[in-house]
C-alpha cells in the first residue's frame, strides 16, 4: 500500500528515506544535548552544594588549641577538695604569669577566656585522675575559646573596627602574643567526631549525634528488614491475588508516598503518647524510621522478587520443589542483591530524615552520648538542625561540616549497595 | 476415520502411562484446550504438533499440575497416572511433579554449580543418603544425559556457563536425576542449533527405554525423527492421534494432512 502510493508521488522508498533523514538525526542529536545539558546541570548543582558546604565547612575540620604549662599550685588546689578546686584560678593565675602588666580582676577575668570554658574540667579530670600531680607542673593542650578560634581561622577580621568586633584590640594583642610564642596550634580537630554536643562551638561534637544515628538506625534495620522482606515475600509469592491484596498493595505505595513528618506525629501519638515510650530515645526515633522505611524495603523487594526469571520458578518446581523451596532456595536467593540494595537506599534516607526525629524529641540539647538505645540522644540530621539554629559563630563551620559527616555515611552506605550488588550479581 | 478408531483399540489398555479423559481447560473466558482424551503409552515417546496456540504446550502442562501456578487457569475433565487421578485432592502437586519430569523450552540452569543442579532434585526429595550416593546419582544422570563426558571436569562450575545444547542436556540431567516415570519435554530443541539438536533428539530416543517421554514440538521433522506416537493438535481440539509414521503419511483427517502440507499453522 505504502508503496504504491510512494510510486504515484513520483519518488522512489529510498528518496522517501533520505529526504527524511536529516530530520531524523536532528531530533536525536537534539536529545542527546537535552540530555547532556540535563546532567551537567545536576553536576552543576551538585558542585555548588558541595563547594559551599567544603568552603566554609574546613574549617571546622581543625581547631585552635592553646599550649600551656600549668603549674598545679598546691595552695590553690588541696587534695581534699579536688573535684570542686579553683581551677579556673590556676589557669589564670598561669595566664596572668604570661602577662605580667594584667593586674585588674576585670582584666584577668577576660584573659582567663582565651581558654574553652571546658579548659578548667580538663585539667581537673586529669589532676582528680592523678591527686599526684598536685605540686607539679602539668602541660594542657585545650582548645581555645569560639571567638579566638574564629580569629585564628580568619573568620573575625582584624580590620574591623574594635566596636563592631566580637573581640578587644586588648585581646587580639594578648592572643597574637601568645600565638608569638609558640603556644597557639592549630591540629586536626578530633573532638568534632568524638565530644558530644556543647554550648561552646569549640567543645560541641558529633558523639552524641553518631551514637544516637547509629541506635535509631539499628533498631530501624532490626524492625524494618525483616518485616518488610516478610511482608513483600508474602504478598509476591504467596498471597492470592484478589481485591484483598489489590488494596493492600495501593495502600502500601501510598505509604511510600507519606511525608515523614506525619509518622513523626504517629510516633509521638502511639509510641511515646499510648505506650509511655521515652523521649528522644533513639530506639523511638529507628521505630519512627522503620515505619517509613518498610514501605520502601516493601516495594524494592517485591520488584527484586518479580525480576526473577520465571523459568527459574518453573525449572525448580518442575522438580517438586514446594512453593517454599521455590521460594527460598531460588528466588529470594536471586533477589538478593535488589533487596539489599533496596534495603540500604532505604536506610540512606532514613539516616537523613529530619522531621520525624524532631516531632519525637531527638532535638534536644543533650551534652553527653547514649549509652543505649533508650537514653536520650540527638541523631545527626537533627544535630545540623540544632547547630544551624545556634546563634554562635563557630556553628556555622561546624554545621556544614555535620553536613559533609551526614554526606560520607550517605556515601559510604551507597558504596556498600554498589558493592553487594556488583558481588551477589557475578554469581548469576 | 475408521483408521483412527482402529488405532485407538490397537492401543493396549495397560500400556496406557497417562490416560486423560475430557480435559478442557480455560485461561479466564479463553477456552484453551477442548474435550481432550488422549492415552499416552509407557516406554514411548508420543510428540504433540500443531500451530502456534493450538494448545499443546497448555496440555503439556496439565500434565504435572504446572498449570496450578497460572491463577486463571482451571482445568476440568480427568487425568489418570497409573490409574489415580493426578488432580485428586489426595495427590499433592510435589511428589506428582517428583514422578514425572520436566524439561523446558529455553535452558535454564540453576544459577549454581552443574553438581548442585542435578543435585537438587534428589535433595529436597532426600534420595541420597550420603555424599557418595549423591554424587553417584549425579554422575548417572549426566551420563544418561550424554553430558558427562563434557562436563565431567568442570561440576563445580556454574551450570550457567555452558553452551545452549549443553545447558538444554543438563537440565534433561537434572529431571532425571529424580527418577521420574514420565518425561515431559516442551520445545526442548527450539533454542538449540542443529548439532545441539541432534545431540538431544538422540538423547530422546536414548530416555524411551526408561520412560514415556512426551514431546511438544514445532518441527514436524522432529516429530517424525524421534516420536513412536504423535498427537496434532488445533484450535484447542485433539483432532488426530496415532502411531507416527501412519499419520504423517496417511492422515484420516483433513486439518491434519492441511496441516502436514502447510497450508495451515
Amino acid at each position: 500500500m505504502t508503496d504504491m502510493t510512494n510510486r504515484s508521488a513520483g519518488k522512489s522508498n529510498a528518496e522517501h528515506i533520505s529526504a527524511g533523514l536529516a530530520r531524523r538525526h536532528r531530533k536525536e542529536s537534539i536529545l542527546k544535548g537535552f540530555g547532556i545539558a540535563a546532567i551537567s546541570f545536576a553536576f552543576l548543582i551538585l558542585g555548588i552544594l558541595l563547594m559551599t558546604l567544603v568552603s566554609t565547612g574546613y574549617k571546622a575540620f581543625t581547631q585552635t588549641h592553646l599550649t600551656i604549662d600549668v603549674y598545679v599550685d598546691p595552695d590553690v588546689i588541696t587534695r581534699d577538695a579536688l573535684p570542686r578546686g579553683a581551677f579556673d584560678d590556676l589557669l589564670e593565675n598561669t595566664l596572668v604569669e604570661e602577662f605580667p602588666d594584667v593586674d585588674s580582676s576585670q582584666d584577668r577575668r577576660a584573659l582567663l577566656r582565651i581558654f574553652s570554658n571546658g579548659a578548667q574540667f580538663t585539667l581537673r579530670d586529669r589532676v582528680v585522675e592523678n591527686p599526684d600531680l598536685i605540686g607539679q607542673t602539668v602541660s594542657l593542650n585545650v582548645p581555645v575559646a569560639d571567638n579566638f578560634d574564629q580569629l585564628n581561622k580568619d573568620l573575625i577580621s582584624r580590620d574591623t573596627p574594635e566596636e563592631f568586633r566580637r573581640l578587644s584590640d586588648q585581646e587580639i594583642a594578648w592572643f597574637d602574643a601568645l600565638d608569638e610564642a609558640g603556644m597557639i596550634s592549630n591540629p586536626i580537630n578530633f573532638g568534632l567526631l568524638t565530644n558530644a554536643d556543647s554550648r561552646f562551638p569549640e567543645l560541641a561534637g558529633l558523639k552524641g549525634a553518631l551514637v544516637g544515628s547509629f541506635w535509631a538506625l539499628l533498631t530501624c534495620f532490626l524492625i524494618s528488614f525483616p518485616v518488610g522482606i516478610g511482608a513483600a515475600i508474602y504478598l509476591e509469592e504467596f498471597a492470592p491475588k484478589n481485591k484483598i491484596s489489590d488494596i493492600i498493595e495501593v495502600n502500601i505505595n501510598n505509604l511510600a508516598a507519606v511525608p515523614s513528618v506525619v509518622f513523626g506525629l504517629l510516633a509521638l501519638a502511639v509510641f511515646i503518647g499510648w505506650f509511655g515510650m521515652p523521649r528522644s530515645a533513639p530506639f523511638v526515633g529507628g521505630l519512627t524510621l522503620a515505619l517509613m522505611t518498610m514501605p520502601t524495603i516493601i516495594i524494592a523487594t517485591r520488584a527484586a522478587l518479580k525480576s526473577v526469571p520465571p523459568s527459574i520458578r518453573e525449572a525448580a518446581m518442575g522438580l517438586g520443589a514446594s512453593r517454599q523451596q521455590v521460594v527460598f532456595q531460588h528466588v529470594v536467593p536471586l533477589a538478593m542483591p535488589g533487596i539489599l540494595t533496596g534495603t540500604i537506599i532505604g536506610l540512606a534516607q532514613a539516616l537523613g530524615e529530619t522531621a520525624p526525629l524532631l516531632l519525637i524529641g531527638m532535638n534536644a540539647f543533650i551534652t553527653s552520648a547514649p549509652s543505649g538505645p533508650f537514653d536520650s540522644a540527638t541523631a545527626l540530621p537533627t544535630q545540623i538542625f540544632i547547630w544551624a539554629d545556634s546563634p554562635e559563630r563557630g556553628f556555622v563551620s561546624r554545621t556544614s561540616a555535620a553536613i559533609l559527616v551526614l554526606l560520607a555515611f550517605l556515601a559510604f552506605m551507597n558504596g556498600i549497595a554498589i558493592y553487594l550488588r556488583q558481588k551477589f550479581q557475578r554469581k548469576w | 476415520m475408521n483408521d483412527m478408531t482402529k488405532v485407538e483399540r490397537d492401543l493396549n489398555m495397560s500400556d496406557a502411562k497417562i490416560e486423560a479423559r475430557g480435559v478442557n481447560l480455560h485461561y479466564g473466558t479463553n477456552h484453551a484446550l477442548k474435550d481432550v482424551s488422549i492415552e499416552i503409552a509407557d516406554r514411548t515417546v508420543t510428540s504433540f504438533i500443531g500451530p502456534s496456540g493450538c494448545g499443546k504446550s497448555s496440555f503439556l502442562r496439565c500434565l504435572n499440575r504446572m498449570n496450578d501456578t497460572i491463577d486463571i487457569c482451571r482445568v476440568t475433565g480427568q487425568i489418570m497416572l497409573d490409574g489415580q487421578d493426578i488432580n485428586a485432592a489426595s495427590v499433592d502437586p510435589v511428589q506428582l511433579r517428583a514422578q514425572i519430569g520436566m524439561v523446558f523450552q529455553k535452558p535454564n540452569p540453576f544459577p549454581k554449580s552443574i553438581y548442585d543442579n542435578v543435585a537438587y532434585g534428589p535433595k529436597i526429595h532426600g534420595l541420597a543418603k550420603s555424599k557418595a550416593d549423591m554424587d553417584a546419582i549425579v554422575e548417572k544422570a549426566l551420563r544418561r544425559a550424554a553430558i558427562w563426558d563434557e562436563v565431567k571436569d568442570r561440576l563445580h562450575e556454574p551450570g550457567t556457563g555452558l553452551s545452549g545444547g549443553q545447558q538444554q542436556r543438563l537440565c534433561i540431567a537434572r529431571a532425571i536425576a529424580t527418577e521420574p516415570e514420565v518425561l515431559l519435554m516442551d520445545e526442548p530443541c527450539s533454542a538449540l542449533d542443529p548439532i545441539a539438536t541432534a545431540q538431544v533428539e538422540e538423547l530422546i530416543d536414548e530416555l524411551r527405554r526408561d520412560y514415556a517421554v512426551v514431546i511438544v514440538t514445532h518441527s514436524m521433522q522432529q516429530a517424525a525423527r524421534v516420536s513412536q506416537k504423535t498427537a496434532f493438535f488445533h484450535l484447542g481440539h485433539l483432532v488426530e492421534f496415532g502411531d507416527t509414521g501412519r499419520l504423517f503419511t496417511t492422515p484420516n483427517d483433513p486439518r491434519t494432512e492441511s496441516y502436514l502440507t502447510g497450508r495451515i499453522g
